[in-house]
């Protein structure tokens, strides 16, 4: 039962420690909110989802939520998602740590969730006007998928944009609570027997990663 | 880690029905509900419990089937979305006269924004109307663990009980733990008693009281009581709230420090409210702050409203969803506390949604437009109430209720001696749902409609369940499957042809028939069939895909792009023409027959 909410000591760390494992298995301290914002069709809602699987293995609580119905039918589309100890399942205004952002065109109706200080991972050519100011990753990825017949898989090369390590002083290197190893593991037990979309996800992953595409055998 | 699942609120509601030994489990699909009858299933066949688990033809087949396994003495669950209550609100009043023996849930789930409805109802106003008890469930976490005090509930009293999630708890996912499935191992043993049973009116008044002495004892119960969250915090002000409201408002007041100095409550239970717990908040506050959603059904349950802040008393707002930010505007306000100034831009308005590149329903809406240029086209309840985009959809009411107003508009311009061409469209799953009363109305009347049902054989906007004429059931088994043609000339229809809408010329020629012929005689029927595109077991395999392209006689007219709406066909202005999105185009070779300018066709290398 959700009842007493458990008090943070002081202001609440804002931030996650990083790529690389913060807090361990009990997740001491770990909070962060992230925002998934695309169209119906593509994927918005499975990226939330393995979102919330990495927090889960790792032993962190999770709460999202999601828009189901007439909206997936390529309406616009939303995912929240809070890793530590919250009880409500929305992110407000102002508030999100990460936007990953799989469609351009979001950034003016989304871009209002991030907190001062948030970052953000685009699909986009280049950054977002709703986003100036912000501190961003960008990729093309609608155009890096369609380079390598990954067409369907541009929400895990946003999605590998936004796990990337990131130099230090880079306004993004807090980075994402969990690491790209934590993502593949969840990509490999949710696909398990589909080998082909298997391959074609964790090769979507590492090309925004690597954000280079792979000399072809 | 071990046994915490990453769960839907539907799933953990399914995992809490599964868990608690419920032997019959029913539903009809419906935003924010849908998940929880395909997870009962899933679950029924992971741990083996002996269950029937069924969609139904409409909720209120659905409520009809788990409450007679109910009054057999078994535990059963009946699940829908608020507007599927309306069409079971006639069993669901009078089982609250008759009451229950094995333990009745019925999972009503709210849409306040709405997100995917009608309307905003409040199911606990329909449960108080009914005089039934209902549990608001803040989490999918918490929506798991009322699941088996809901049904304890149902059988201490003989009563049944509704769980009203909404969607925020639907929709919502978590970590959940999940507990070991016990099936009761109950035979069913239904105990004959017409007095009960099968009550005249003269035994309803007596059912009636005993229905108030229920309520009366319900309103004491302890498990279901409020419960108090940070004892020991006494004042003048008191914050009461329930659902996820209450979950939004715990991290609220939290965050701002709130929980030192204001007394906090969660409402389990919203109707029948506890007296006493009416009495000691009135006693011991000066001012009580309710959040709920989505009308003040608590609040209305205090006898002094002159203490109670509310939707009644204009501090909460009455429509809409009931955000995380507008319970912080108003907690703040309520506790008189400044709050930090964080400038949020507004929001912009989003991308409106559309039927799916290569959707058959938008080769049928572009037939309708061209064979009744002029018509009136009322429209129905499902994917296909996205024709309104393409100008092909003018009336959206309820369930069926496309087929009940065309008649309706061709009796009303025939009194005045005028004529109009009409033309309803409805999907199979709505036709089953509540299409057969009307047209067999329209066929006694003589309404001269046409009636376009929609047939992808499948419910498609709630995820692709299953319909009465797939012949597979909830658990994916082998059914009988029921011929929708055969139906549709039962009801005494005597024009019914079946075409399909991707093979556009034939079927525009249809339907110009099809309207001709309603026109001089009475009700025609079309059943334009074409699989759903996101069906993954689709009845037949669309056609192999065309690479098509657009010609230099494109002028840049868009006249593609407004009539026919299709997300794979994109305008760039820089050349002033139209392409198609590789990404997105199915390749149904429809918008061939679109263009005025001819400028679209097969790819000549294909």
């Amino acid at each position: 039962m959700p009842d007493r909410p458990r008090r943070a000591k002081g202001p609440a760390p804002r931030r996650p420690g990083g790529g690389s494992a913060p807090g361990g298995p009990a997740g001491g301290g770990v909070r962060q909110q992230i925002i998934v914002s695309g169209v119906g069709g593509q994927g918005v809602l499975f990226i939330g989802r393995l979102l919330a699987e990495a927090a889960i293995a790792r032993g962190l609580p999770v709460l999202a939520s999601e828009t189901h119905g007439m909206a997936q039918r390529g309406g616009t589309v939303i995912a929240h998602l809070k890793v530590g100890p919250f009880s409500s399942p929305l992110v407000r205004p102002g508030q999100a740590d990460v936007l990953i952002l799989l469609k351009e065109e979001n950034a003016a109706s989304h871009g209002r969730y991030l907190r001062p200080g948030g970052w953000a991972a685009v699909n986009a050519p280049s950054a977002p006007e709703a986003l100036a100011g912000t501190a961003s990753r960008i990729i093309d990825a609608d155009a890096l998928a369609r380079e390598t017949g990954l067409g369907k898989a541009v929400n895990l090369v946003v999605l590998g944009r936004a796990l990337a390590g990131a130099p230090a002083g880079d306004r993004t290197a807090a980075g994402l609570f969990c690491t790209p190893d934590e993502i593949r593991g969840i990509l490999r037990s949710r696909l398990a027997r589909q080998d082909k979309l298997l391959d074609a996800s964790l090769a979507a992953l590492d090309l925004g990663i690597t954000q280079t595409i792979p000399a072809r055998h | 880690m071990a046994g915490r699942l990453l769960l839907l609120g539907n799933e953990a509601i399914a995992r809490g029905l599964v868990e608690a030994g419920c032997a019959v489990a029913t539903s009809y699909p419906g935003t924010p509900a849908s998940e929880i009858l395909s997870a009962v299933a899933r679950w029924k066949a992971e741990s083996g419990a002996p269950m029937h688990v069924a969609w139904s033809v409409n909720e209120k087949v659905a409520f009809e089937t788990a409450y007679a396994a109910s009054i057999a003495g078994l535990r059963a669950a009946v699940s829908m979305k608020q507007v599927g209550l309306n069409v079971a609100s006639d069993p669901f009043f009078s089982a609250a006269y008759l009451g229950v023996s094995g333990g009745f849930l019925v999972v009503s789930a709210d849409d306040p924004g709405p997100h995917s409805s009608q309307t905003e109802q409040d199911s606990r106003r329909m449960a108080a109307m009914a005089k039934v008890p209902v549990l608001d469930p803040v989490s999918p976490r918490d929506a798991r663990e009322l699941v088996a005090p809901a049904f304890a509930l149902s059988e201490a009293f003989g009563i049944p009980v509704m769980l009203r999630p909404t969607t925020r708890v639907c929709h919502a996912s978590q970590d959940v733990p999940l507990g070991k499935v016990r099936p009761l191992g109950r035979r069913a043993d239904f105990r004959k008693d017409p007095a009960r049973w099968a009550a005249t009116p003269v035994h309803r008044s007596r059912l009636h009281k005993e229905l108030l002495e229920k309520l009366a004892g319900i309103a004491s119960y302890e498990p279901t009581a409020p419960r108090r969250i940070n004892p020991g915090v006494s004042g003048p002000r008191a914050v009461v709230a329930s659902g996820v409201a209450f979950a939004h408002a715990a991290e609220v007041l939290d965050e701002m420090g709130l929980l030192e100095t204001l007394a906090f409550y969660r409402v389990v239970q919203p109707y029948p409210l506890h007296p006493a717990f009416v009495d000691r908040l009135l006693a011991e506050h000066a001012e009580i702050l309710v959040l709920e959603e989505t009308t003040g059904v608590i609040e209305s349950q205090f006898r002094d409203r002159g203490k109670v802040r509310g939707k009644e008393s204009g501090a909460v707002p009455e429509a809409g969803e009931l955000l995380p930010e507008t319970i912080e505007g108003i907690v703040a306000r309520f506790a008189r506390k400044k709050r930090p100034a964080v400038r949020v831009p507004k929001e912009a308005p989003g991308r409106r949604p559309t039927l799916c590149p290569g959707c058959p329903h938008r080769a049928s809406f572009m037939a309708i437009r061209k064979a009744a240029p002029k018509g009136i086209y009322p429209g129905d309840i499902g994917c296909y109430t996205l024709g309104t985009n393409m100008g092909a959809v003018d009336t959206v009411l309820c369930m069926g209720a496309s087929i009940g107003q065309a008649a309706g508009f061709y009796h009303a311009y025939r009194q005045a001696g005028q004529a109009v061409d009409i033309v309803a469209t409805i999907g199979d799953s709505t036709f089953f749902h509540a299409g057969v009363p009307p047209l067999v109305d329209a066929v006694v009347q003589g309404a001269r409609i046409a009636v376009v049902i929609l047939d992808n054989r499948t419910t498609a906007m709630t995820g692709n369940q299953p319909t009465p004429q797939s012949g597979r059931g909830a658990l994916g088994e082998a059914t009988a499957a029921v011929d929708i043609e055969a139906l549709v000339r039962g009801c005494g229809v005597t024009y019914c042809r079946v075409g399909r809408p991707t093979r556009f010329p034939e079927f525009l020629a249809l339907m110009k028939e099809a309207v001709a012929y309603a026109r001089e005689n009475g009700p025609a029927v079309v059943i334009a069939r074409d699989p759903c595109l996101v069906d993954r077991a689709p009845f037949e395999k669309p056609a192999a895909p065309r690479r098509m392209t657009v010609s230099d006689a494109c002028d840049g007219c868009r006249y593609c792009i407004n009539q026919f709406e299709c997300p794979a066909l994109v305008y760039d202005a820089g050349d002033n023409r139209v392409h198609h999105d590789v990404l997105l185009c199915s390749g149904c070779g429809v918008c061939a027959h679109v263009c005025p300018k001819k400028a679209i066709g097969e790819a000549a290398d294909a």
